[in-house]
């Protein structure tokens, strides 16, 4: 892209040309390097379907719902995420280094990789373009209201920000706080408040008269 | 490297924007870059600090202008040529002609489990963690022309140390063929004023990951 109004660090970045380009290019490296025999396709297309399907933000969310219902798990959460998590039971194990931030009325938590695009994975799935661009990384660090905005959200001018920068393979997720208006609703319904963005703290959780 | 990947702080890049019901892949080439990166790790042509760092060697004007797969494919393109896998002529060609450097194992349908699985990097320190919770540190104001995980915002600032993460493989060292050389790692907080200026939003703290080698004491 050379045109610095076409969309900033969006997807489209890649021009159209490019994108044609850039199929042949990665399938003349996969061509190569199974023909040399260091991968299997049939394991690549396997990879592939855990990424679109079981690996998501539905596993953070369950994990989420947990705690807003189970006082004892939250506070196993907060002290160690990775054993909290891997108790659920979710597909895939979350490494060694999970870590969970809790938003309380006077505290927002937001997480962003100013250095790469370091994400929990394995809680949330593969982060969003937004969270990769130069727009997010650059300014999450000194102007994370700006960011809100973006977003559509406002916080009280004395709510207390706290922004983690993933600089090393510790991990982070927000554990935002419960809507007003879900007593007595179990853990599944629960976790369909449970947005993607609220657990990077880029999103609240949806209110109890959004989901059905 | 202080190259354009050290994005913390920079200004004019525009606003976020979200997209809603974003696919989990915008092209299908996307997920096949995804699964190849993923599967040459797993295999270990590369560590992921490697692999970082070989994003970072990108030039900053393809950084700035190729999409997140799209700097994934020039790393693996760069990272398969470098150790000898594939010949460029390979690549452009669309087929291998010769064997490529040997590999210890091929990455098959069994081992995509372990593939899903992130690693640790935790590691047996050789000397206790020099810095305890609640400590006044300084970062250090280095540039190392080589892979680091000090972002340069937060370079020769005073924060407090918040938490002691354990003892990490060290990025700044595996990525110099020096070794894993375990380093104990720190969640340090700053004020916002401290790293920002005067003009800081007074409500905003930040930290940062910093292994012990970034830290010093802070000069009371």
């Amino acid at each position: 892209m050379t045109d610095d109004d076409h969309d900033h660090g969006h997807h489209h970045e890649e021009h159209g040309s490019e994108l044609s380009e850039m199929q042949l290019r990665v399938r003349a490296l996969e061509t190569v390097l199974a023909e040399k025999g260091y991968v299997d396709p049939a394991a690549l297309d396997l990879m592939i379907e855990a990424y679109e399907t079981r690996i998501g933000p539905h596993n953070g969310a369950r994990v989420v719902a947990k705690a807003w219902t189970d006082p004892a798990f939250k506070r196993a959460l907060i002290e160690d995420a990775t054993k909290a998590v891997q108790s659920l039971g979710l597909i895939n194990r979350v490494g060694d280094h999970l870590i969970a931030v809790e938003n309380t009325p006077t505290l927002h938590n937001m997480i962003v990789c100013t250095l790469c695009s370091c994400y929990p994975w394995e809680v949330l799935g593969l982060p969003p373009v937004w969270y990769k661009s130069a727009p997010y990384r650059s300014r999450a660090v000194n102007d994370p209201r700006g960011v809100l905005a973006d977003f559509g959200l406002t916080l009280a001018p004395d709510t207390q920000i706290r922004v983690w920068d993933s600089t090393a393979e510790t991990r982070f997720m927000v554990l935002p706080m419960r809507p007003a208006g879900t007593d007595g609703w179990n853990e599944d319904r629960l976790g369909t408040l449970v947005t993607r963005d609220c657990m990077v703290g880029t999103g609240f959780p949806k209110q109890a008269n959004e989901v059905a | 490297m202080d190259t354009i990947h050290d994005m913390g702080g920079m200004h004019g890049f525009g606003n976020v924007e979200p997209e809603t019901n974003e696919p989990v892949f915008h092209a299908e080439w996307e997920a096949r870059c995804l699964a190849l990166n993923r599967a040459m790790g797993a295999i270990g042509a590369w560590t992921i600090d490697e692999g970082r760092a070989g994003i970072e060697m990108l030039p900053p004007g393809v950084y700035l202008t190729s999409s997140y797969y799209g700097k994934w494919a020039r790393r693996l393109e760069n990272m398969v040529i470098a150790r000898g896998l594939a010949g460029a002529d390979e690549i452009a060609a669309g087929h291998a002609t010769r064997p490529g450097a040997p590999m210890k194992r091929k990455l098959t349908v069994a081992d995509v489990p372990r593939t899903l699985t992130r690693g640790s990097f935790f590691r047996t320190p050789s000397a206790p963690a020099r810095f305890a919770v609640g400590e006044r540190v300084r970062t250090k104001n280095i540039h190392p022309a080589t892979h680091t995980r000090l972002p340069r915002y937060a370079r020769g600032h005073t924060g407090t140390i918040e938490a002691i993460r354990g003892c990490h493989v060290f990025p700044d060292s595996v990525t110099i063929g020096a070794g894993e050389n375990p380093q104990w790692l720190y969640t340090v907080l700053f004020e916002g004023r401290e790293l920002w200026g005067e003009n800081s939003d007074p409500t905003l703290r930040v930290s940062i990951e910093a292994f012990e080698p970034y830290l010093e004491p802070a000069q009371l």
